[in-house]
């Protein structure tokens, strides 16, 4: 087989070039993803019998669950390639990944409170998913903290990665023991053991919602991770160039 | 071929190196006994309800105390050069490591484990919770000790590690407290306790067999660059 293109992700100056030409085209598609599905699940998918209005919610709310917990996977993954492969770059998308998918949990925490205070009659609920989520936001806060604690931004990049690799072995073991607490202290109040099947109509939104934030998910972690390379490759020739072009462009349209 | 070597020797050598400090081995147990005390202060002296908490505060206490206790895990070895003497060597480290740890558990969760009736009697926990009590601290203080070198480890060469340890190392703690503080629960009110413990020894197992490695992998890292 041929490991080449291997290889060459390991380059972040073929990594810069090579996303400059299809990013805009993936952002126009996030774009339109995110607005339409936005507006579908918004204005056109019906009401839900039981919840009202307040059920749309579930439109912000699933896609980011879903890119919170798959990030923190990919953050690992990336953390091990470079970990094994020694690779720059993907030091940098682990690195880059922590805050996005930090920002991401929080934000399912947030919807998800806004939206259990008028069905579930309050903000929190200690429900074994919520808990889930709030020890998620906890691992990456530590992976953070880790990141920014030495001197050295090797020895971070290093130690996060490891911490995160730590963090992916006891997600199970974590998510299983809060499930199984979660049925030994079941409020009686609450029932909310099966999420009632979905109308097609209320779904199909839904999807185009977690497209959408797939595809969210990737520029914004290309365009960080672009800044990232920038950054750390700002002495090579090849990034003065470039920013010598940019300026004489603006400075040129500026006359 | 991963044998014992240097098993026996590091756990002598750090009880050894405790034995000198004393003090150090007493001041987690004082912690634990004292902040569990300051829990009925703060809420209620009522035995009926301390009685429903009682296993979780013991717990939640055991943690922290483990907690402090572990920053001087590999902080003198790091700082006096032996531990870089250890990583040079041209044999694996897990097994020292390994007997570090169970130093630093024969030190703290140990003892730990041993006083733990007497906060029971303070908090008026039920005399059937006392020894599924002390068997769960016995395991579980096991993960909580190899964790805990985990964090410290990643932290060693920090100047002020020690609350970045916490940090990281406490959401990796949720399952141990859970099976934990279950297995008193359970006896309490009349269940089988022992599932929740065999839980805990598997986690034991699992974190006796992984986590040395990645504290081996870790210390090469922070310590050599």
């Amino acid at each position: 087989m041929n490991w080449n293109w291997f290889y060459r992700m390991g380059s972040p100056r073929w990594f810069y070039e090579s996303t400059s030409r299809w990013l805009p085209w993936l952002a126009a598609l996030t774009f339109v993803l995110l607005a339409g599905g936005l507006v579908w699940g918004l204005a056109f998918a019906p009401q839900d019998a039981k919840q009202g209005n307040s059920f749309r919610i579930i439109y912000l709310h699933v896609p980011a669950s879903f890119l919170a917990l798959a990030g923190y996977f990919l953050m690992a993954t990336a953390g091990a390639i470079g970990l094994i492969w020694k690779m720059k770059l993907s030091y940098m998308v682990m690195k880059c990944a922590a805050p996005l998918g930090a920002v991401l949990t929080f934000l399912a925490l947030f919807t998800g409170a806004v939206w259990g205070k008028p069905t579930w009659g309050s903000y929190w609920v200690w429900d074994a998913r919520v808990t889930s989520m709030l020890i998620l936001l906890f691992l990456y806060l530590g992976v953070l903290a880790l990141q920014y604690a030495f001197d050295s931004k090797d020895v971070g990049n290093k130690a996060s990665a490891i911490l995160a690799l730590v963090g992916t072995v006891n997600i199970p073991i974590i998510y299983k023991s809060v499930d199984w607490w979660f049925t030994l202290h079941q409020p009686a109040t609450i029932r909310f053991t099966e999420a009632p099947s979905m109308h097609p109509d209320m779904f199909q939104p839904l999807l185009v919602m977690i497209l959408g934030f797939y595809c969210f998910y990737a520029v914004a972690l290309i365009l960080s991770v672009r800044v990232e390379i920038l950054a750390r490759e700002r002495k090579t020739s090849w990034v003065r160039e470039r920013v010598k072009q940019a300026t004489q462009n603006t400075l040129g349209a500026g006359l | 071929m991963i044998s014992n070597t240097g098993f026996w020797a590091f756990l002598r050598r750090d009880l050894l190196l405790i034995n000198r400090r004393r003090g150090e081995v007493a001041s987690p147990l004082i912690f634990f006994i004292m902040a569990a005390t300051f829990v009925p202060l703060a809420t209620t002296p009522d035995a009926e309800l301390l009685k429903d908490i009682a296993p979780g505060i013991i717990w939640v206490m055991a943690l922290l105390a483990t907690l402090l206790s572990a920053e001087s895990l590999f902080a003198s070895d790091y700082q006096d050069g032996s531990l870089e003497q250890l990583l040079i060597s041209p044999q694996l480290i897990v097994m020292p490591v390994l007997g570090k740890v169970t130093a630093h558990w024969l030190t703290t969760g140990l003892p730990l484990t041993l006083v733990s009736p007497l906060l029971g009697l303070l908090l008026s926990l039920p005399t059937d919770g006392y020894l599924p009590m002390m068997a769960g601290l016995a395991v579980g203080t096991g993960c909580l000790s190899l964790l805990a070198a985990l964090g410290a480890a990643l932290t060693v060469s920090l100047p002020k590690g020690g609350l970045l340890l916490t940090l990281i190392v406490m959401p990796l703690y949720m399952p141990v407290i859970i099976f934990g503080s279950a297995t008193a629960q359970y006896s309490i009110q009349g269940l089988a306790w022992t599932g929740p413990l065999a839980i805990l020894g598997a986690m034991l197992a699992l974190a006796i067999a992984l986590c040395p490695l990645a504290i081996s992998s870790v210390l090469r890292l922070t310590t050599i660059n």
